[in-house]
């Protein structure tokens, strides 16, 4: 079917929201059961789109990024399906293949937000030389303009995808090559560390290097959640303070040294 | 002190606001960081007036941050507490507020991710999605609703509770509270560090160093089997007495390195890294660099 201006309009806004909330996870207009159903709201397609929406987001209930890592891609999942099935005209019998068609579109919305969130890592530079000036304006700009990129990545493919068809969209998905998408993956997975290098080059000291060892290998038993190294953690600050200021003051005196040991010795 | 200087509610709801766009320029090199600092900047403004120490605050809270984005907010709470102390002339120094947000961001993203990811967001959706299946419009409406109600809430009250205790952390002035404080939180996050180095970079290298063939008995002999369900309770009998699923004992590079300690590799990355960025290299460069060894590596198949 064909849409007018009005609606092409309000589906590239929609497909704008859902690329911003790829990103924010806060509003979640990207969950397919919001995304589908707005798509199908403005194109007069609400109960074949309602129904996709509730169908894909039963498989992505378990899509989360956790960490640093990046789930499949909700956002253009459900926006670029939800199009093609209205384009399609099918009504709710064109659901079953817009299905189909939604999860290697999640795989390429992968991509685009692994693109998307290396591109901000230049904006985040900017953002450092505006707060040499103290210039808040320039460092609220930068983050926003991260956000609309964000929302473009998603807006743009919608727009794409109502101009050239839904045909070429399907042959330009099956010719995606899985060593470009899992290679990146495991890039995303190493790249992790260039964050946490920098934290560590700012507070290592020579007195808290042993708790990162302690934290590093206590990590390797896998039944103790963060929570539970969390609870270590706090417990090891606790015990190192209690103790450093007990040799502190006892340093003066010459009866209890905090040192049992030792006074066991001296007494001997 | 002369004058205190106070955030006011509106200051904080302001704040809060804000920090629903905490992952808006989430990127690879610093993560949240540009959400943070955005979400920072009305505290920011009431707090300081001298364009030196606008300057240097917007710099310390464009440092590295990145946890659940809804349990940001405690995080939040705490760190505007003591930026008010050290508008205040406490001698709160930027270590000490790092040390804080990096200390409670792994622990607390340990508490969101299974409770909103994992729980409610589940529980919500699977509701939301078995109306919306039967072409009930009901189904998104409480899905949104639900969701940012839930969300709104949880971020605002955890925000004013991290606000308020940070502010009982900071009352004692006199006592060394202040000092144990910067000490404990430095403490606590590298010993985080040291956890999320080891959980959450991920570094595996796939070659197989070795196949052995494997005695008879010693793994799962299929054919033999009894047919039907019997059969599958018996190979999961043995699987658990020990059998291997295989006829063969594949090593692989990976497992070798996990049997001296697991995480190594992503250990000898992070120190790499640490060294790359104190030669000066740019982040950026590591990270299209990571990128790139990630895709080729996969090509040789050797990750």
């Amino acid at each position: 079917m064909d849409l007018n201006i009005i609606q092409i309009i309000l589906v590239v806004i929609v497909a704008f929201l859902a690329g911003m909330e790829g990103i924010l996870d806060e509003f979640h207009f990207h969950q397919p059961v919001i995304a589908c159903t707005l798509i199908g709201l403005v194109t007069g397609n609400l109960v074949p789109c309602l129904i996709l929406g509730g169908t894909l987001q039963m498989i992505a209930l378990g899509w989360a990024n956790i960490g640093a890592a990046v789930a499949p891609d909700a956002a253009l999942a459900s926006i670029a399906s939800a199009i093609i099935l209205v384009l399609g005209g099918q009504g709710s019998a064109g659901v079953s293949s817009a299905i189909a068609i939604a999860v290697p579109l999640a795989v390429a919305g992968l991509l685009l937000t692994i693109i998307c969130r290396t591109i901000a890592t230049a904006f985040v530079h900017f953002m450092d030389a505006a707060a040499k000036e103290g210039n808040f304006r320039k460092v609220e700009l930068w983050h926003i303009i991260a956000i609309c990129m964000q929302g473009v990545r998603i807006a743009l493919p919608a727009a794409l995808i109502l101009a050239i068809g839904a045909g070429p969209v399907r042959g330009l998905l099956v010719s995606m090559p899985t060593w470009l998408t899992e290679g990146l993956a495991i890039g995303g997975g190493m790249v992790v560390a260039v964050g946490y290098a920098m934290v560590i080059n700012m507070m290592a000291t020579k007195e808290v290097w042993p708790f990162f060892a302690i934290g590093f290998v206590l990590a390797t038993v896998s039944q103790i959640t963060l929570i539970g190294l969390g609870a270590i953690g706090v417990a090891l600050a606790l015990i190192y303070i209690a103790l450093s200021k007990r040799g502190g003051s006892g340093n003066g005196g010459n009866s209890n040294t905090g040192d049992p040991l030792g006074d066991i010795i001296d007494n001997y | 002190m002369v004058q205190e200087l106070k955030l006011s509610k509106k200051n904080r709801l302001s704040v809060w606001w804000r920090s629903t766009f905490l992952q808006g320029s989430w990127n690879y090199e610093r993560m949240q960081n540009g959400g943070w600092a955005y979400a920072m900047i009305p505290a920011i403004k009431k707090l300081y007036t001298s364009k030196e120490d606008r300057a240097a605050a917007l710099k310390r809270h464009l440092e590295f941050f990145n946890t659940h984005p809804y349990v940001a907010s405690p995080i939040i709470g705490v760190t505007l507490a003591l930026e008010e102390e050290r508008a205040n002339g406490a001698p709160v120094d930027d270590v000490a507020i790092q040390g804080v947000k990096i200390g409670m961001m792994g622990p607390l993203a340990g508490i969101g991710d299974p409770v909103f990811w994992f729980t409610v967001k589940p529980i919500l959706g699977a509701l939301a999605a078995s109306l919306a299946m039967t072409g009930n419009i009901i189904g998104p409406i409480i899905y949104f609703f639900g969701w940012n109600i839930i969300r709104m809430v949880f971020m605002w009250y955890t925000q004013e509770f991290g606000y308020k205790a940070g502010s009982k952390i900071t009352d004692d002035l006199s006592g060394g509270l202040l000092q144990d404080i910067t000490k404990g939180a430095s403490i606590l996050g590298m010993f985080i560090l040291g956890a999320l180095v080891n959980r959450w970079v991920s570094v595996k290298f796939t070659p197989i160093v070795s196949s052995v063939k494997l005695d008879k008995g010693a793994y799962i002999e299929w054919d033999k089997l009894p047919t039907g369900a019997q059969g599958i309770k018996e190979a999961l009998e043995q699987q658990v007495a020990g059998l291997s699923l295989g006829d063969h004992k594949i090593t692989t590079l990976q497992n070798n390195l996990d049997s001296l300690i697991p995480g190594l590799a992503a250990l000898a990355l992070t120190i790499l890294c640490m060294w790359l960025l104190k030669k000066k290299v740019s982040p950026i460069v590591i990270i299209l660099g990571l990128f790139v060894i990630g895709v080729v590596f996969h090509l040789i198949h050797l990750m």
